[in-house]
C-alpha cells in the first residue's frame, strides 16, 4: 500500500487564488485555474473595473460555470413579483442574498455594477448580512440579466423557494436601541437633577426648588415608565396570568414599589423619590438585555429543504418543447430536463441520458453514484455531467427526504427541557422577598402605625428588586457567546449554552461530520506498488474520461502521459484502451475481475493484459483532532455514533472511538430521528452534530442540534449551533467552557445575594434613603458586569488561549 | 435659585436634541450595518 503524492502547486490562479493546473488560461500575463475565473477577469479588465484585484489580491471565488438557461424562470412575472421589493414605471428595487461575498473586494465591484450596465442605478451592498440592495431600470435590464450579469461577474445570488415565500428578515432590534436610548437619556437627567438633594444637608435646596425638580423628575420618568421597561411589565402580566414566576415578577414588583413610593413622596412634598434609582435600573437592564441579542445575521438557523431546493424545473412537453415551470408545480408524471450541476426535486425515474448523481446535500457522501436506464432518483441528488431527463415518480412534498419534513419534530415548536437557572428560582425568591417585607411591615404597623409599615414594605421591594440577578445571566452568556462566534462556533441564541452545559449524550453522525468529505486521498491496494511504467498506462487511460472517480485518480497520480488508442468507455463500469500495445482495463470488480466481488469502498479496479494487479481506493480522511476530543468527552458524556454508511470503516472508528462506544451503520434519516426520540424519552438530554440534510432529523429532535459547515456562508440544516469543520476537534472545551460559564452566573448569584442581604438589614431597620439606593443600586449593577466579563473572558482564556487583545473587543 | 430653572430648562433641551439625532440615527439604520461603510469610505472615486 503506497499513499501517492500530490502534484506540487506553481502558480495561483489570478482571480480566485487557486492553484493552477494547466498553463491553457493565460491572459494579458495572468495565469487562471479555469475558464469562468478567466472569463471574469475579461469582463472586469474589459470595463475598466481592474481595480477589483488591487484591493485585495486573488479576491474572486473559483467560479463554476452555469447555464444561462437555468435563470430563465425570472422572466415569469409572478416570480418577479414575488422577488421584488418595490417597482414602478421604470424603477424596480430587489435584495438579493450573495453567500460568496466576503471582502472589500465584493463590496467594491458591486457597487460599481452600474458601470457594466447602463439598466443598473446602484447597488448597495451590506456585507455582514452579505446581502445588497440593487435599483435598476427594468425597461433597460430585466431581472434575469441581471441575475446573470452577476452570475458571470462570480456573485450568483441564492434565490430558492424559502426566500421567495416571504421569509424575509426583518429588522425587530430596533426597538430595543429606541428603549435603551430613551432611558438612558432619562436616566442621565434625573441623576443631575438628584444629585443637589444629595448634598443638601440643610434642607435649603429642598424647600426652595424641591418640588420644581420633583416635577421635572416625574415628567422624565414618565417615558421610562410606559416606554422603556414595558416588555418587563408584559412578561410578568403573562407569567402571573399562567401561574408561573418568572424573574420579571421580582423586578415589575420593584420597579412599580419605586415608581408609587416616588410619585407619593414628590406630590406630598414628603421626599425626594427614588427617580433617579427607578430609571437607573431600567437603564441597566436594556443595557443587559441588549448586550445578550447579539446574533449572527449571516447564518440562518432556520433551513429546511426548500432552501436548497432549486425555485423552477425545465420541463419537456410534446414535439421536444421546452417550459419552465416553479418547482411547487411540478406533477407526478412531469417529465424533467436536469442539465449538470442542478439539483432533483424529486423523486424520479431516470428516462434519457447517463447520470452520476452527486448526494452530498443528502448524504455528505461527494463521490457520485451513476444510475442507469429506469432506476430511481431520490430528490435531493445532484446531476454531474450531461443532461437528463426524468420522469417525476412523487411530488415534492412526498418525496423520499423531503417527507422527513413532514414528521411531527418539524411541525410543533421545539420544547426547552431547560428553564432557565434564573427563572427556575425566582418564584422561591419572590416568595422570600414578599414574607421579608410583610414580616417587616407588621413589625413597623405595630411601632409607627401604617404609614411607616406601608413605607418599610416598598422598601424592601425596591431595595431587593433582583437587577444585578437580572443583569448576570445576560452579561455571562452574551459575553460567552460572542468568545464562542470568535472560535467560530455560532450559536442560535444564549438560551443554548445553559441547555449545553447540562448535556450528558452526544451522538455523531460519521460521513461529512466525523470524516472531511472534500478530501478524499486515493490508497492503492494490490500485491505489488505500481511501477512507473504501469503508472504511465494507468494514467494515460484515466485522462480520457470524465467519470468523476477517474479525475480524482487522475489528479493525484504522480506520471507521465502516453498516447491511448481504441479508448472505450462504458456507463456503470470501466473503461478499457491500448497504450503501448498493452490492453488496460479500469473499473469495477464486476468489469475488470469478470465476477461480482464484494468491496466495501468505492474500489477501482485495474488490469493490464489480462492480469488483475489490484485496485484504487477513495479513503475519506478524518478530521484532525478527533482522538483527543474523544478521549476527553468520553469520562463525562454516553457517545454514541450513527452513520448512515455500511459498516467498511468499523476498524477506523474503532481505533477513534475504543471498543465500548456503541457505533451504529445503516441509519436511514427516519432512524437517526427515532434513535434521538428515543433517547429523549429515556431522560437524556441530547448533542446531536451532523451535517447534511439526511441529519435534519435528528438535529431538529436533539436538545441541541450541531450543524458541521465547512464554509460558514454556505447552507446548513436548521439546528441550535453552526460549528466550523476546523473547529470540531475543540468540542470538549466549548462543552466545558458551557459549563463554567454557568458557574460564572452562580458566582454572580452568590454576590447579588450579598448586596440583597445588606440592603435588606438597612431597609427592615426603616433606614432606607433615597441617596442609599441610588448608590447601592448601580453599584451592585456594575459590580456584577466587571465580575462576570472579567471572569468569563478570563476562563476562555485559559480553555482556548484567546489573545488577551481580542478578549475585550465586543 | 430661581436662575436654576432656566439652567435646567435649557440643560433638559440641549440633550433632547442628542436623544432626537440617536433615534433619528438608529431610524436611519446606521446600526444595522456596522461594516461595509467603513470599506466603502476607503474606496477611491476614480474619473475614467
Amino acid at each position: 500500500m503506497a499513499t501517492l503524492q500530490h502534484i506540487e502547486p506553481k502558480t495561483n490562479c489570478f482571480h480566485c487564488g487557486d492553484e493552477v493546473k494547466t498553463r491553457s488560461f493565460l491572459l494579458d500575463e495572468e495565469q487562471f485555474c479555469c475558464q469562468g475565473c478567466q472569463t471574469v477577469y475579461s469582463i472586469l479588465s474589459d470595463n475598466k473595473l481592474g481595480d477589483y484585484y488591487r484591493i485585495s489580491p486573488n479576491a474572486g471565488t473559483k467560479q463554476a460555470n452555469f447555464q444561462e438557461s437555468k435563470f430563465d424562470y425570472l422572466d415569469d412575472a409572478n416570480v418577479i413579483a414575488s422577488l421584488l421589493d418595490f417597482k414602478d414605471d421604470s424603477l424596480a428595487k430587489i435584495t438579493f442574498h450573495i453567500p460568496v461575498m466576503h471582502c472589500a473586494s465584493c463590496v467594491w465591484l458591486i457597487e460599481n455594477l452600474y458601470k457594466l450596465n447602463k439598466g443598473i442605478v446602484s447597488a448597495r451592498v451590506n456585507l455582514m448580512r452579505k446581502e445588497v440592495v440593487v435599483m435598476y431600470n427594468h425597461n433597460e435590464i430585466s431581472l434575469r440579466e441581471l441575475v446573470i450579469l452577476l452570475a458571470r461577474t462570480g456573485y450568483e445570488p441564492a434565490i430558492n423557494l424559502g426566500n421567495e415565500e416571504g421569509e424575509k428578515k426583518t429588522v425587530s432590534n430596533k426597538k430595543i436601541y429606541y428603549q435603551l436610548g430613551i432611558a438612558g437619556f432619562c436616566f442621565g437627567n434625573v441623576m443631575l437633577l438628584s444629585l443637589p438633594d444629595y448634598f443638601d444637608f440643610t434642607g435649603e435646596f429642598h424647600a426652595s426648588m424641591g418640588s420644581f425638580v420633583g416635577f421635572v423628575m416625574l415628567v422624565l420618568a414618565l417615558p421610562v415608565l410606559f416606554y422603556s421597561d414595558l416588555d418587563y411589565l408584559k412578561s410578568a402580566y403573562a407569567a402571573l396570568k399562567n401561574r408561573v414566576v418568572n424573574l420579571d415578577v421580582p423586578i415589575s414588583l420593584g420597579i412599580v414599589a419605586l415608581f408609587g413610593v416616588s410619585v407619593y413622596e414628590i406630590v406630598s412634598h414628603t421626599g425626594a423619590g427614588y427617580l433617579d434609582s427607578f430609571t437607573g435600573l431600567i437603564f441597566f437592564l436594556l443595557l443587559g438585555k441588549a448586550f445578550q441579542q447579539k446574533t449572527f445575521d449571516t447564518l440562518s438557523f432556520e433551513r429546511d429543504y426548500k432552501s436548497y431546493f432549486p425555485i423552477s424545473i425545465t420541463l419537456k412537453g410534446a414535439n421536444n418543447t421546452e417550459t419552465t415551470i416553479p418547482v411547487n408545480n411540478l406533477k407526478v408524471g412531469d417529465r424533467m430536463l436536469i442539465r449538470n450541476s442542478e439539483l432533483i426535486p424529486a423523486d424520479a425515474m431516470l428516462l434519457k441520458g447517463r447520470a452520476l448523481i452527486d448526494y452530498s446535500f443528502v448524504t455528505g457522501e461527494s463521490v457520485p453514484v451513476e444510475k442507469v436506464y429506469g432506476e430511481i432518483i431520490y430528490a435531493g441528488g445532484r446531476q454531474v455531467g450531461e443532461v437528463v431527463e426524468l420522469e417525476v415518480i412523487k411530488s415534492v412534498k412526498q418525496s423520499y427526504l423531503t417527507q422527513l419534513w413532514n414528521n411531527e419534530a418539524f411541525t410543533k415548536v421545539k420544547e426547552t427541557f431547560f428553564t432557565s437557572l434564573v427563572n427556575s428560582n425566582s418564584k422561591r425568591f419572590t416568595t422570600i422577598v414578599l414574607s421579608i417585607a410583610s414580616i417587616a411591615a407588621i413589625y413597623w404597623y405595630n411601632v409607627q402605625g401604617l404609614e411607616m409599615a406601608a413605607k418599610v414594605f416598598a422598601s424592601v421591594l425596591i431595595i431587593t428588586c433582583p437587577c444585578a440577578l437580572a443583569l448576570s445571566t445576560p452579561f455571562t452568556l452574551g459575553n460567552a457567546m460572542r468568545i464562542f462566534g470568535r472560535k467560530k462556533m455560532y450559536l442560535k441564541n444564549t438560551a443554548v449554552i445553559e441547555e449545553m452545559a447540562a448535556i450528558d449524550t452526544i451522538i455523531f453522525d460519521k460521513t461529512g461530520t466525523l470524516s472531511d468529505t472534500s478530501q478524499s486521498e486515493v490508497v492503492w491496494y494490490g500485491t505489488e506498488i505500481l511501477n512507473d511504467y504501469q503508472l504511465m498506462l494507468v494514467k494515460s487511460v484515466l485522462r480520457q474520461s470524465t467519470h468523476p472517480l477517474s479525475r480524482s485518480i487522475y489528479e493525484q497520480l504522480n506520471a507521465e502521459i502516453s498516447e491511448v488508442a481504441n479508448f472505450q468507455e462504458f456507463a456503470g463500469k470501466g473503461l478499457i484502451a491500448t497504450v503501448d500495445n498493452k490492453e488496460v482495463k479500469i473499473g469495477s470488480s464486476a468489469f475488470v475481475n469478470g465476477e461480482k466481488m464484494f468491496s466495501s469502498q468505492t474500489a477501482v479496479y485495474v488490469s493490464i493484459d489480462g492480469k488483475v494487479l489490484g485496485n484504487f481506493a477513495l479513503n475519506h480522511s478524518y478530521r484532525n483532532g478527533l482522538e483527543n476530543m474523544i478521549a476527553d468527552l468520553k469520562g463525562n458524556y454516553r457517545l454514541f455514533v450513527l452513520s448512515g454508511d455500511n459498516n467498511r470503516e468499523e476498524g477506523a472508528l474503532k481505533a477513534i472511538f475504543g471498543n465500548e462506544v456503541p457505533l451504529y451503520f445503516e441509519q436511514k434519516p427516519e432512524d437517526k430521528l427515532k434513535f434521538v426520540a428515543d433517547q429523549k424519552a429515556k431522560g437524556y438530554k441530547v448533542m446531536m452534530v451532523g451535517d447534511g440534510l439526511n441529519d435534519a432529523g435528528a438535529l431538529k429532535m436533539s436538545s441541541i442540534g450541531v450543524s458541521i459547515t465547512e464554509n460558514v456562508a454556505s447552507f446548513s440544516p436548521a439546528c441550535d449551533v453552526i460549528l466550523e469543520a476546523s473547529m470540531l476537534g475543540k468540542l470538549a472545551s466549548f462543552l466545558k467552557f458551557s459549563k463554567q460559564s454557568v458557574n460564572v452566573i452562580k458566582a454572580c448569584y452568590a454576590i447579588s445575594l450579598i448586596y440583597n442581604l445588606v440592603g435588606i438589614t438597612i431597609t427592615v431597620q426603616g433606614k432606607l434613603s433615597p441617596v442609599f439606593t441610588a448608590i447601592l443600586m448601580p453599584l451592585s449593577s456594575i459590580t456584577i458586569m466587571l465580575f462576570t466579563t472579567g471572569l468569563v473572558s478570563y476562563v476562555a482564556y485559559k480553555l482556548f488561549n484567546l489573545n488577551k487583545n481580542a478578549l475585550w473587543k465586543f | 435659585m430661581e436662575i436654576l430653572v432656566l439652567l435646567i430648562g435649557i440643560s433638559v433641551t440641549v440633550a433632547s436634541g442628542f436623544l432626537i439625532s440617536f433615534i433619528w440615527a438608529v431610524k436611519s439604520g446606521q446600526y444595522e450595518d456596522e461594516y461595509t461603510p467603513a470599506v466603502r469610505m476607503l474606496f477611491d472615486d476614480k474619473i475614467n
